[in-house]
């Protein structure tokens, strides 16, 4: 995120957007939750409803998947209405005719007959956005898992370059990251056309400085995305994968296509620290450890590196992730020496990745540290962005409204929705072997009172959800927290893989899956 | 920026700035007053009186949590007058509390036990009846016993202004003031989400983790500071560790979530622990996993990648780093898949 997590008790306009952040982000939610207490705003845009719409001023519920109708909405009235910020416009806002021409088309009561949402809320939404001195937008993946993620994520930043809400305390936009360390794995350079701190792999002079550090010649072309990564099995392009703590057979959509991916793979390891649904497709298995029986650091969704410190010695024969990627490297034949640990490798990504350029472990005893921290006395930064944009960032994107990839119709007349509980994480491999199991032990589908009267289900009642991929079993929760034609699915447990269900389309850009929206129906089982 | 402003504490003058509490300019200048109900970040109610100072010119004695400096004050914060509001205070909190200290599970680090000694309180004068309460066990997380309540009030601060859940409130007056959750509900029929914050604010043993129970004395446990291993707030919290064993988690105020927390944080650690860990090496043969040692994987992995390379090159292979690893872990991880396996083909699941 642009700024950092309590500067939301800063901020007089909170606008949350596609973030159950009491359940997905709970401590970032009691801050949400603090401010309004405090007297700030909220605008929630969500089409359920979630916990924070009993604390929010105005709720728009808009249908999943026209977050950009109703953002070019807003826009558009924060514009005819005077609102912006002209000076900071002027000065930062390349591209900006473009965009307002572009979002002339979206008047409240188009965006309202897109969205579902009432033009008169609209309205006041921008008003209220429109003329706070401070503004923030926070969002998480129900922004981003769309065929139109990329172009969401635009359209939100759009908004705070036309309030000028960029680049001091108390505004930004605050994308919430789902695992404990996705942002960390992302500077590092875990990703198919970056190294650490972003430095692209395809630019002659980067690639140039790596192979020169790392004493070897590298490829040149970006790689496969995850999602690209399944296709070209499935193509019998990639013949091997290395998986380390990840489990695709529940996380990615369309499992049944991930299973057969994975076994037509001719060599799969996976290491992790339990035997996952994804590890029972491996040749190999490694046992790993978990993060209180290792040394290292993890960056939180506000950019601060932090340490994670061992607590416990491992009684097994399992090892550190580090120490397993440093031994097969030796295995195949280099010689990686780090006899000081992950204390050492840091002092390598502080070589040779700027953000982190100051970041050692002494520094980081007394607390963490937030990136770009660039040299030994640097003191970090709190809040990106302060002395004005680098230059591609202050753009304006003209991003158009697109229906989602695959809609109800007659023969799939629901919308399903995924996401995730307050008590669950993820694909449930920690939390479902926790205590945590107690509160919540198997799937609840929400569905509205009006859907599951029309099906005659009732509560609790055992249902077959099925999808054009495939289907799963699960029990209903009647609620009227999901709108009409909507059900709502975590994906924590491996008795009900949601995934079975969800499309495999992703957006064109950032190849993100659309796990947000997909057609399915509902069938009493039994009947 | 804030004015400075001068006050005098216990016959030294110090600099602070005037928005501060006697509470916080004593604290930044090591000088420690007792509280009970005051926690940092939660509304100042001043209802335990146990921080009462002697301020020059003043008739009653003032609590410092609540009161601000003013240039030229003087502070006086272990007084006889002090001293003994103090005593007065902790002996009628002991008159109603449950005193089997022996086999209790804050015994050493308990505030109320503290203070007993600091003061030289042994005994009480008053005969307030003990209530006896039953201990209650009715989540699967933490025990109330409100024997051992000093009524400070913080639990129900913290739940109802960081939280928001408002389980619990305060019932009947004076003497029979009790906190609970309304109606006396049990907590799984209440709002709680299980956050667990209410246990750290607890000064004494009213709220305890059920995991810790008979686990361990106070000054056994070990406490490691880390980061939490779920959600990407990257939340701050303690590992209290015995015997290699995890036992519970306390609140760390190092970093931005300042000491809070939420369920999975607080109660959500002893995955670490289960059963089903990996705990060696596998290799499947014939539809079956084996169990091999570290040699025998290692080579046969090299030995395969190798194969694939040398047959298809590195675009034939792929790697899927975790957003669960550490930094250094993902930060290898690249560099193997892009030195080693020669290929940029590297993605996590950051995406989903
Ligand atoms: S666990 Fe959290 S929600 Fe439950 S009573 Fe305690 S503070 Fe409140
Ligand atoms: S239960 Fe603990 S925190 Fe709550 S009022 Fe009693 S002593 Fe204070
Ligand atoms: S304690 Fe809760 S909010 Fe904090 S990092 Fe852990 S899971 Fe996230
Ligand atoms: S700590 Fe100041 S009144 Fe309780």
């Amino acid at each position: 995120m642009t700024n950092s997590m309590n500067e939301i008790l800063e901020t007089d306009v909170m606008f949350a957007i596609g973030t159950n952040t009491t359940e997905a982000h709970p401590v970032t939610g009691y801050r949400i939750k603090q401010a309004v207490r405090n007297g700030k705003k909220l605008i929630v845009a969500d089409p359920r409803k979630i916990e924070l719409v009993k604390y929010a001023d105005l709720w728009l519920c808009h249908r999943p998947g026209t977050d950009i109708a109703l953002l070019n909405g807003l826009a558009h009235v924060i514009l005819r209405d005077g609102l912006w910020d002209e000076e900071f416009v002027n000065e930062h806002g390349e591209g900006f005719e473009e965009f307002k021409s572009a979002v002339e088309k979206y008047t409240p009561e188009r965006a309202a007959e897109i969205t579902g949402v009432d033009a008169e809320l609209i309205e006041q939404a921008a008003h209220m956005y429109g003329s706070a001195e401070k503004a923030t937008i926070i969002y998480a993946m129900g922004i981003t898992q769309h065929t139109t993620g990329t172009n969401n994520v635009m359209a939100i930043a759009n908004l705070s370059i036309l309030t000028g809400n960029v680049g001091k305390r108390g505004t930004g936009v605050a994308p919430l990251r789902g695992q404990n360390n996705v942002q960390g794995a992302c500077d590092m350079g875990c990703l198919p056309n970056y190294y650490a701190s972003y430095q692209k792999v395809d630019d002659k002079e980067i690639n140039n400085k790596f192979e020169q550090a790392w004493n070897v010649a590298l490829p040149k072309e970006p790689g496969l995305t995850v999602t690209e990564m399944i296709d070209s099995v499935y193509r019998g392009k990639l013949k091997g994968m290395y998986i380390m703590g990840e489990n695709p057979m529940l996380s990615d959509p369309d499992s049944n296509k991930v299973k057969k991916s994975l076994q037509a793979l001719e060599f799969l390891v996976v290491q992790d620290i339990f035997l996952t649904e994804t590890a029972r497709f491996a040749e190999v298995v490694l046992p790993a450890v978990t993060s209180v029986e290792k040394e290292g650091t993890f960056t939180n969704t506000e950019r601060r590196i932090q340490r994670v410190r061992q607590a416990i010695k491992t009684e097994s024969e399992a090892k550190p992730d580090w120490q397993i990627i440093i031994d097969l490297a030796n295995k195949m034949n280099y010689s990686w020496e780090y006899p000081g640990g992950p204390e050492q490798v840091m002092e390598e990504i502080a070589k040779l990745s700027p953000l982190y350029g100051g970041i050692s472990y002494s520094r980081l005893e007394k607390g963490g540290i937030q990136w770009p921290c660039p040299t030994r006395n640097h003191p970090g930064t709190m809040y990106l962005h302060a002395d004005g944009f680098t230059r591609d960032k202050g753009k304006f994107h003209s991003v158009e409204y697109l229906p989602p990839a695959e809609e109800p119709d007659e023969e799939y007349p629901l919308m399903l929705s995924t996401g995730r509980m307050l008590y669950h994480f993820h694909t449930g491999t920690m939390s479902r072997r926790s205590q945590m199991e107690e509160l919540r032990s198997e799937e609840l589908m929400m569905m509205h009172p009006a859907d599951a009267r029309e099906n005659s289900i009732k509560d609790e009642d055992r249902v077959q959800v099925e999808s054009r991929r495939g289907k799963v079993s699960t029990k209903v929760q009647v609620t009227d927290h999901v709108p009409m034609g909507v059900v709502f699915m975590t994906f924590h447990y491996r008795e009900t893989p949601t995934n079975n269900l969800t499309i495999a389309a992703v957006d064109p850009i950032c190849k993100i899956p659309e796990l947000k929206v997909c057609a399915v129906r509902v069938n009493k089982a039994g009947a | 920026m804030v004015d400075k402003v001068k006050v005098n504490i216990n016959g030294n003058d110090y600099f602070v700035p005037e928005n501060y509490t006697i509470l916080k300019a004593a604290e930044e200048n090591g000088i420690d007053i007792p509280t009970l109900c005051y926690e940092e970040g939660l509304p100042i109610t001043g209802a335990c009186r146990m921080c009462v100072v002697e301020v020059r010119g003043a008739r009653k004695l003032m609590a410092a949590c609540a009161t601000q400096v003013s240039d030229g004050m003087e502070v006086l914060t272990e007084s006889e007058r002090v001293v003994e509001a103090r005593r007065e205070i902790l002996r009628l909190l002991i008159a109603n509390h449950d005193l089997r200290c022996l086999t209790c599970e804050r015994n050493g680090d308990c505030r109320l036990q503290d203070y007993c000694y600091r003061y030289k309180v042994e005994d009480t004068p008053y005969k307030g009846e003990v209530k006896d309460f039953k201990i209650i066990t009715d989540n699967p997380f933490f025990i109330r016993d409100y024997s051992k309540c000093i009524k400070c009030g913080k639990c129900v601060s913290i739940c109802a202004e960081v939280n928001g859940a408002h389980v619990y409130e305060f019932i009947n007056r004076g003497f029979d003031t009790k906190v609970t959750s309304a109606f006396d509900d049990p907590l799984p029929e209440t709002t709680c989400t299980f956050c667990g914050m209410c246990i750290n604010v607890c000064p004494v043993a009213a709220l305890v983790e059920k995991s810790t129970l008979w686990k361990g004395r106070p000054w056994e446990v070990k406490k490691v500071t880390t980061t939490c291993s779920y959600c990407g707030v990257g939340c701050q919290l303690k590992l209290k560790v015995k015997d290699n064993t995890i036992i519970g988690v306390a609140a760390d105020k190092s970093g931005s979530n300042l000491g809070h927390l939420c369920s999975k944080g607080q109660f959500g650690w002893d995955y670490v622990h289960s059963k089903d860990r990996l705990t060696h090496p596998l290799i499947k043969r014939e539809g079956e996993f084996v169990r091999v040692t570290w040699e025998e994987a290692l080579n046969y992995i090299a030995g395969r990648f190798k194969d694939i390379l040398s047959q298809w090159g590195g675009r034939a292979l792929a790697g899927l780093s975790s957003a669960k690893c550490t930094n250094e872990e993902n930060y290898l991880f690249q560099k193997f898949m892009r030195v080693v396996l020669q290929t940029n083909n590297i993605d996590h699941c950051a995406r989903l």
